[in-house]
């Protein structure tokens, strides 16, 4: 295993993308946590209008950077980064950049749903009232719930608690709350991890229509899930040769073609079930 | 059933069973019992001076309880009649004072504590120091305040009295708001830092709101405490036995409902006495209010 | 920060924090660290303040105050021997009997000895004796305990009086009161902090002495007892710090003599007491001994309840080390 891992040629050689359709250009060189090196060496573009798929096994890193992605990690004291994650001509990683205004424009997903213990109103206008909106926030509040597909089931309570609502309806509460303020990029990390089956088939039905308008990052554990929405995916694997564990890109390309025909043999190993 | 099998078998089998029912008067059992006996006559010795203090209360204290006793001015030796008016608005002004002093300073320290900078020195200094002081002696309290404050101002003062209550509500403020704060799940809190909230926009729109019911719940409590404290009044209020005569009356020794009970505590009068008890029934309620609304607050989860 | 690299973004809402957003930021940073940097000043303050007011008597009486047993005003002669021995005496009584029923209740409320209500019921007892005030306290002992003690005491001092505990009778206020009250007033304390104790030991372990066959009192008495021993050590240390420091109850029942004696029923004096009972009537010279009693008061309960914090932290370690 360690050996195919050390054989494994740069992804970028196997595929590449028109930088024109690149919303982030992600070249991670290294991240730390204290003196644990949790991700190295791994260049991951993201899309425009498109959904990157995150996939690889467990501890793999694949949460910890797509959390680099708005710099959500810049939270935990003991992270440090290395690398550049390039967006909109700007690395955002530059220390003239606030890593509240990348949040801003980055908006995220959480593997457990997260609604505010406010009223559902309150909690998808809340990104509106925080960029100050100017316009009809009923109006806005509507759209949002609209597009993630929960606002026939609630627009009668939207005074209700975001917290009364089903794991399902608040995962959705959570995309809508994310998507009312229409962020350029959207990050979701496992986002049906907490979800039943039928819960998880609307969201992922919701990510398909999102694209259209945004460009999705989207951290998976199922396989499945990636073939069934990603439109390219990026594949991480761990490498426990230097003592501790630190994941890294092994693999990335067109859904496809990472899962019918994987470059590299950990893919292989991993997609056809083999590597737990 | 047992008719199936002999008697001879069954004898057999039965002896030949490990016995599992333990005998109540074998060593282990019996002393088991003995031990569980004596806990419950611990646990209900335990209870026994609180219904005793219940009961007198109810009893001696009740029996002058009216709207006369409730506003009347305290008597002097051989008066008859007479109240606790004054100590029940002193008491009330002074802990009003505590804890305009205590709760913003306290839940500010708390934020800090909590959600800013949890292990800096200060934080880690700050913490250590609020839980020593919960251990302070209340009447080093009152010395304190009275060595910085009485001596300067040349008069025992309402101020002086709810300022050494900040003191001692202060630290429980602290505590139980920095818990409470904690408490509040961390997964809000990242929803809010992941739309982009300044730290300040996450305390305000998310912790504080979702983690106020717990504030308050410390809060209550360190109002009920400072509300039974005497040994901080003894010699900062000091004692009167008029009502607070509007804001420049802060600036003058003030009653109170602790105070009021020790000084008629120890008067040979019987109607001095009875006013202790009322006023002790008085102080009780009213410490049992906020302990009940605490307790209710703090009941609700998120 | 004032230009915004992402302005060319499409999007109708997004936008940078606002300046009065970060200001807001700013200040709210700055403020609570004050309010946390409150809490130091306040401590330093009240130890510089203390022996600021305190520094004349230790000049005048010297180490001499701490183990001399006269306070005589006229004759300008102050020790506190007495007051210290009588803190000492009456906590470590109290520590005594309320030790012992504030673990036993910590045990009863937490080794499953009752459904759910009755637990309930006890844990509101508990907590209630925690509500009550200090000098309600104090009137209940003056006008209940003292008068149903009085005999039992008499009787003990009559037929057992060779015997230093028993050498005086109880005429009225006195250490036997005055630490049975301090005992009801620290078993909340007690209670409630073994009450934590017992709750940190992981439930595998009981699992485990049960798995033994072991009867339930000999689970607890040999595994969850010596299991939650720190944190139990911990509550009696600082239930023994809030003895210390208890002022009004005490100044109204142990009778305020000063005097050094074995005796249950004779009066006595503690530190806080002292404080209570001669502040408002000292002179000058006077409460400058008193500042420097009240120094010593708070040595004590310093050293007595850092010492249980920090037994309390490792306690609080024991199981969450891997």
């Amino acid at each position: 295993m360690n050996a195919t891992a050390d054989a494994v040629t740069s992804p970028a050689a196997t595929w590449s993308i028109d930088p024109q359709d690149t919303v982030m250009d992600c070249r991670l060189e290294k991240i730390f946590y204290g003196d644990f090196l949790a991700v190295r060496n791994s260049i991951v573009p993201i899309e425009k209008n498109k959904i990157t798929g995150f996939i690889g096994p467990s501890g793999c890193g694949k949460s910890t950077v797509l959390r680099s992605l708005n710099r959500m990690n810049d939270l935990i004291p003991v992270f440090r980064f290395e690398g550049s994650v390039t967006y909109h001509g700007q690395d955002i990683y530059d220390k003239s950049i606030d890593p509240v205004l990348v949040r801003r424009y980055i908006g995220m997903v959480f593997q457990q749903p997260n609604p505010f213990s406010m009223s559902i109103y309150d909690n998808v206008a809340f990104g509106l009232r925080l960029n100050r909106y100017k316009g009809d926030l009923d109006e806005r509040v509507e759209k949002a719930l609209r597009s993630a597909a929960l606002w026939t089931e609630v627009k009668d309570k939207l005074k209700n608690s975001g917290l009364s609502l089903s794991g399902g309806q608040q995962q959705r509460l959570c995309i809508a709350r994310a998507v009312a303020t229409e962020p350029d990029v959207l990050l979701m990390d496992e986002p049906c991890s907490a979800l039943d089956p039928i819960a998880t088939r609307q969201v992922e039905e919701l990510m398909l229509e999102l694209k259209e308008h945004y460009s999705v990052a989207l951290v998976t554990h199922n396989m499945q899930q990636a073939t069934r929405v990603a439109d390219t995916t990026a594949f991480f694997s761990v490498d426990i040769s230097q003592g501790s564990r630190t994941g890294y890109l092994v693999e990335m390309g067109e859904t496809r073609q990472v899962f019918e025909d994987p470059q590299a043999d950990l893919t292989k190993e991993y997609v056809s079930g083999e590597f737990s | 059933m047992t008719g199936t099998i002999s008697e001879a078998v069954l004898e057999q089998d039965l002896a030949s069973m490990p016995q599992l029912q333990g005998s109540m008067f074998e060593g282990r059992g019996l002393r088991s019992r003995l031990y569980t006996g004596i806990t419950w006559l611990l646990a209900i010795l335990a209870s026994l001076p609180l219904f005793s203090v219940l009961y007198m209360l109810i009893a001696k204290g009740g029996a002058r309880i009216n709207w006369e006793t409730l506003t009347a001015l305290p008597p002097s030796a051989f008066e008859f009649g007479g109240g606790i008016g004054p100590a029940i608005v002193g008491t009330a002004v002074m802990v009003g004072i505590g804890a305009a002093i205590s709760i913003p300073i306290g839940i500010l320290a708390a934020i800090y504590l909590a959600e800013i900078d949890p292990h800096t020195k200060l934080a880690q200094t700050a913490r250590f120091l609020a839980k020593v002081l919960t251990g302070f002696p209340s009447i080093l309290a009152g010395v304190f305040v009275y060595a910085a404050l009485v001596v300067a101002m040349k008069s025992y003062s309402a101020w002086a009295g709810g300022i050494a209550l900040a003191v001692l509500m202060l630290p429980t403020v602290i505590l139980t708001a920095e818990e409470a704060l904690k408490q509040v799940p961390q997964k809000m809190k990242d929803a809010a830092y992941g739309m982009g909230c300044t730290r300040a926009q996450v305390i305000g729109k998310v912790t504080l709101p979702t983690g106020i019911p717990g504030v308050m719940t410390g809060v209550l409590l360190a109002v009920a405490g400072a509300a039974g404290e005497s040994a901080p009044l003894l010699f900062t209020a000091l004692f009167s036995t008029y009502y607070i005569n509007g804001w420049e009356g802060l600036g003058e020794p003030t009653s109170s409902l602790s105070i009021l009970i020790y000084n008629f505590s120890g008067m040979p009068y019987d109607n001095q006495i009875e006013l202790a008890w009322t006023a002790s029934l008085v102080l009780v309620l009213i410490i049992l209010v906020f302990n009940i609304l605490a307790r209710v607050l703090g009941r609700q989860k998120y | 920060m004032a230009s915004n690299p992402f302005a060319h973004v499409v999007t109708k809402v997004c936008g940078p924090p606002s300046a009065a957003d970060y200001g807001a930021d700013k200040l709210l940073r700055a403020v609570v660290w004050g309010a946390a940097a409150v809490i130091l000043l306040l401590v330093t303050y009240i130890v510089f303040e203390l022996g600021r007011q305190a520094f004349p008597a230790m000049l005048s009486f010297g180490p001499e105050f701490l183990y001399s047993t006269t306070w005589d005003v006229q004759a300008k002669q102050f020790g506190i021997l007495p007051e210290i021995w009588g803190t000492l005496y009456s906590s470590l009584l109290a520590l005594l009997l309320g030790g012992v029923l504030g673990v036993a209740i910590a045990i009863f409320l937490t080794q499953d000895f009752l459904d759910h209500r009755v637990s309930n019921v006890f844990r509101t007892i508990v907590e209630m004796l925690a509500a009550i005030p200090s000098v309600v306290y104090g009137l209940w002992g003056i006008y209940v305990l003292i008068p149903l003690i009085r005999p039992g005491a008499n009787w003990l001092h009559d037929s057992l009086g060779w015997f230093p505990f028993f050498g005086t009778s109880l005429s009225g206020p006195g250490m036997a009161p005055a630490a049975l009250v301090l005992a009801v007033m620290i078993l909340p304390t007690v209670a409630a902090i073994s009450v934590d104790a017992f709750k940190r030991v992981p439930y595998k372990v009981k699992e485990a002495a049960y798995g033994m066959g072991t009867t339930r009192w000999e689970a607890i008495l040999k595994v969850m007892l010596p299991s939650a021993s720190s944190g139990i050590l911990a509550a009696l240390v600082l239930g023994f710090g809030r003895a210390l420091g208890e002022t009004m109850a005490l100044a109204m029942l142990i009778g305020n003599s000063n005097q050094i004696s074995l005796s249950l029923f004779a009066p006595a004096n503690t530190l806080a007491s002292l404080l209570a009972s001669s502040f408002p009537e000292a002179g000058p010279i006077e409460v400058q001994a008193l500042m420097y009693a009240a120094l010593a008061l708070l040595a004590i309960t310093l050293l007595v309840n850092v010492f249980g914090l920090w037994i309390m932290k490792a306690a609080t370690r024991k199981f969450e080390g891997r």
